[in-house]
């Protein structure tokens, strides 16, 4: 292991002050210069849409690409519930520097003071921008924007569209996005899949895509590449995310030689409809802002199986509210999701499977009306009942944790960018904000921060700052990456054995959900490791893939993700394995305190672990940025 | 419960398709889309190709699937995608018949999936504010009707997925069209621009090959977001108030 200590380029002065030196003396780009750079955005969530729209805004030619047939289909489409903002609209208290601490402390002390602040102070312009581009927030009845209380605060401080927050705010970037192809500034090529990227004289300086449709390769040449690309949630199979949320992009770059920072920070959320049965493809979420009216129980005795309307309240455990008298049903989501792990270990568990706890709207409807409670969550309800076939406004819903957002990604300084020059990350694919757990509410807010308010400055920056010899698409590195990519996929293809890709995936969620999910331990992560090895050699060799490489072939495209996931959830137990402390989402069994919540080891971890990819031997090797705290002093994370 | 399905095959753009029949075994429980993933993976088993669909969110907001099941966009349930069908409301013995949208405006890529690109086409015509990064006022600056906001709100829902063109006899791209030209032009943000956006959008929508909208009204029952068909009357109303200004 090497402790090389990484510069994360953070600007000097006060940490309020250090954005706007970074802003007064980062160098500029000449308006008619930026129009001679062609960038390269993968990815078009939110973090991707809005950089494209923002950078081609200002003279850039920009070429961004995605999986799906539209930009509007990225997974930040399905965000529910909310993004947070410092607009203390609601003069509750709030102000920038809460919701800085909200944040690092939500973050169990594992984030970088200088980036959190920076994310507070933007917070403010990313709804008014989202608004005047005709993003349709909740309103009070006077007009103005309303906000709702997500985990981990006690301001409220959360802006929403009804439950389709990431759907709006998407749309506001999308259409964004939609002008600048409008005006020939950009150029948006969908179904494409960015398999490579090429890294010559030390820089980032294009990518290789396969279209999807027809399968041919492309060479696509930039200054610079922005990964855009999301998370990895999917390497659970299982999880909250959309189909094709996957981790090739940012995995090749790790291979490429940008690290990869924390990854086995995961965020399982705790409010999510049970697995239903081994067919089971994906898994719904339920948005956090439920536990505003919602009341989170399990009966008190492991052998009550009465209905839940017929078990009294002297016999059910409020065990959120028992335990955490002042944040009560508005913990964090480790600490909701750890606790309800607990009471089903405990054998409390509701459903048929007895692996759900109950959420329970009725003292609220009583209290509120059902007419309330419907305009807040009226399509939430409908989607519980969609899926289960229970009316949630009768009987409480069955809710479990499940996987939903990866805090872990590709190591970024201050400015986004990677180890590789010219290679910035945004939105989830980077470890930037969140530490070792996420608020709710706070990855839109950072993807769109990253996007429009972050990139454009730093990368003028970089641009500003260096040279681009004349780079021509029939380079050889450019043939050299190609040739690697498409050999790959042939390989997948000619395996022809006897097991699909979806067999393989599930069994790595299954061996990562048991050992690398919700609580980790030594031996645990040790077995998954070698198990993962197995898998992996097997899926080499005995992987079948239908069809061919030139049409349209989704089970092609899965199995090249699922090869890269074999290979990352090794890097997640291993991470895991070093990280001898709980901290956020990150819960070892040795490492707890008394009453069972996670239990830092400041003196020893308080850096980011940052891996690099070998060549040589696969291996990869630790680098640490020690996290320094200048203005808040880490404590233990009490919610009680 | 044993299905019957017959599924539209083709295997590109160029190729003739045809409904092939398969039987699978599903589960009350799965969703539409989790039946078919069963049934793909019996055929990869069985050295076939496997059934192509577009997917991504299985939530019903993201606009991918697009499947005619039983002759219906999205299916039997008013106000659901096809990703959010459960196969409850399939008995044993029962035959579903699983078509592409067919449209002159989505030409077939392959199997299920057909190319909805005109749709980006449509909003690139003048589908947004133009309001750069940077430039926005406080967002409170400018109150709106909470009602106004809400009404804006039911047609912002839209989630692109083109149901509405392949229940439309004509093939026509009206309610998808209309319903951001009613999000837009009801919010103040969106006043200054709504005169050239109603009509570059709707030029836009016939030089793809959009049928004409003839108040048949199927678009607004198959629309997963159950989008009202007013929408449309309100794009006409702003059609001729701005090209008779
Ligand atoms: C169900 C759900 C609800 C959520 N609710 C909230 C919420 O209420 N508040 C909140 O703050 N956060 C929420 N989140 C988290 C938040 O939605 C995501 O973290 C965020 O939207 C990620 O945005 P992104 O732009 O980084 O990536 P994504 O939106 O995931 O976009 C990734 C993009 O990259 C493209 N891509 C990926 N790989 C490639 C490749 N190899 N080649 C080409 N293109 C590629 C994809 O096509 C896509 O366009 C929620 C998440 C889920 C799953
Ligand atoms: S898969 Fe997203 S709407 Fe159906």
């Amino acid at each position: 292991m090497s402790d090389s200590i990484l510069n994360a380029r953070i600007p000097e002065g006060r940490l309020e002050d250090k954005w706007q030196n970074f802003l007064d003396s980062c160098k500029l780009v000449n308006p008619n210069n930026k129009r001679k750079h062609t960038i390269i955005v993968v990815g078009t969530g939110l973090a991707g849409a809005s950089s494209a729209a923002s950078l081609a805004e200002l003279g850039y030619n920009v070429k961004a690409f995605c999986i799906q047939d539209s930009a509007r289909r990225a997974h930040s489409i399905a965000a529910q519930g909310g993004i947070n903002a410092a607009k203390n609209y609601h003069d509750d208290g709030d102000t920038v520097w809460r919701l800085f601490y909200d944040t690092i402390k939500g973050g169990d002390y594992r984030a970088r003071e200088a980036n959190v602040y920076r994310l507070a102070q933007i917070s403010n312009n990313i709804i008014d921008q989202s608004v005047a581009q005709g993003v349709p927030f909740a309103r009070e009845y006077g007009g103005l924007l309303a906000n709702r209380s997500f985990g981990g605060a006690q301001v409220s401080r959360t802006f929403y569209a009804r439950g389709q927050t990431g759907q709006q705010l998407l749309l506001g970037a999308y259409q964004a996005l939609s002008k600048m192809v409008d005006a020939g500034k950009v150029e948006m090529l969908p179904r494409q899949e960015m398999l490579d990227l090429v890294v010559i004289e030390g820089k980032a300086r294009g990518i290789i895509t396969r279209n999807l449709v027809t399968g041919e390769y492309e060479r696509h040449v930039a200054d610079a590449v922005l990964l855009c690309t999301g998370g990895y949630g999917n390497v659970f199979y299982l999880s909250t995310n959309a189909k094709n949320s996957n981790v090739t992009a940012a995995w090749r770059c790790y291979k490429r030689g940008a690290y990869f920072a924390n990854p086995c920070y995961t965020q399982i959320h705790p409010t999510c409809i049970p697995v239903s049965g081994d067919y089971q493809s994906k898994l719904t979420l339920m948005s956090e802002s439920l536990r505003n009216d919602g009341r989170v129980w399990v009966p008190k005795n492991a052998d009550d199986k009465r209905p839940p309307n017929q078990i009294p309240e002297s016999d059910r455990d409020y065990y959120l509210e028992r335990r955490y008298p002042s944040f009560g049903n508005l913990v964090p989501r480790d600490v909701a999701s750890r606790n309800a792990k607990h009471v089903v270990d405990d054998g409390r568990g509701v459903g048929a499977r007895g692996v759900a706890v109950y959420l329970d709207f009725a003292d609220s409807i009583n209290r509120l009306g059902v007419d309330a409670i419907s305009a807040r969550y009226g399509n939430l309800f409908d989607m519980y009942e969609r899926i289960t076939g229970e009316n949630p406004y009768e009987k409480p819903m069955r809710i479990y944790p499940a996987v939903h957002y990866t805090m872990g990604g590709l190591w970024v300084d201050y400015h986004l960018m990677s180890t590789i020059p010219g290679l910035f990350v945004l939105g989830e694919a980077n470890f930037s904000d969140h530490g070792a757990n996420r608020l709710g509410a706070s990855a839109l807010m950072q993807g769109l921060s990253d996007g429009y308010f972050v990139i454009s400055h730093t990368l003028g920056d970089y641009i500003a700052n260096n040279s681009f010899p004349d780079v021509s698409d029939s380079n050889e590195a450019f043939a050299e990456v190609e040739s690697e990519s498409s050999q790959r996929i042939e390989k997948l293809l000619s395996i022809q054995g006897e097991r699909t890709v979806l067999e393989f995936h599930r069994d790595l969620g299954k061996i990562m959900w048991d050992n690398v999910g919700m609580s980790r331990n030594r031996e645990g992560l040790g077995s998954a490791i070698s198990e993962i090895q197995k898998l992996r050699d097997e899926f080499w060799q005995n992987l079948k893939v239908p069809g061919q490489a030139t049409t349209y072939n989704k089970n092609l495209e899965f199995a090249g993700r699922v090869a890269d996931f074999l290979e990352l959830g090794e890097l997640m137990a291993k991470d895991a394995l070093h990280r001898e402390e709980s901290c956020g989402g990150h819960f070892r069994e040795e490492y707890q305190t008394e009453e069972g919540e996670a239990l830092r080891n400041d003196e020893e971890f308080t850096y980011v672990a940052a891996w690099e990819y070998s060549d040589l031997n696969g291996e990869s090797t630790l680098h640490k940025e020690n996290l320094e705290f200048e203005r808040v002093a880490p404590s233990q994370r009490s919610y009680k | 419960m044993k299905l019957s399905l017959k599924i539209w095959r083709q295997e590109g753009p160029d190729k003739e398709g045809r409904l092939v029949r398969y039987q699978v075994e599903a589960n009350p429980h799965m969703s539409f889309l989790e039946m078919i993933d069963v049934l793909n993976e019996q055929l990869i088993k069985a050295g076939e190709d496997p059934v192509e669909f577009d997917h991504d969110c299985r939530e019903g907001i993201c606009g991918s699937c697009n499947m005619v099941i039983n002759g219906v966009p999205h299916g039997p349930l008013r106000g659901t995608a096809a990703c959010q069908l459960h196969m409850r409301h399939y008995k044993d013995g029962d035959t579903i018949v699983i078509e592409p949208w067919l449209a002159r405006g989505f030409p077939i890529i392959k199997d299920l999936v057909v190319d909805r690109s005109a749709f980006d086409r449509i909003i690139a015509a003048g589908g947004y504010v133009s309001v750069d990064t940077g430039s926005a006022p406080d967002a409170n600056a400018i109150p709106i009707e909470k009602v106004k906001s809400d009404t804006a709100f039911d047609y912002a829902t839209c989630i692109g997925c083109g149901a509405c063109v392949a229940a439309c006899p004509n093939a026509s791209a009206s309610l998808f069209t209309a319903s951001k030209i009613a999000h837009l032009a009801l919010l103040p943000q969106g006043d200054a621009e709504r005169k050239t956006r109603v009509v570059r959008m709707v030029d836009q929508m016939e030089k793809e090959g959009f049928g004409d909208c003839s108040n048949h009204g199927a678009c607004e029952v198959v629309c997963p977001k159950e989008i009202p068909i007013d929408a449309i009357a309100f794009m006409r109303r702003e059609y001729m108030k701005a090209v008779l200004s």
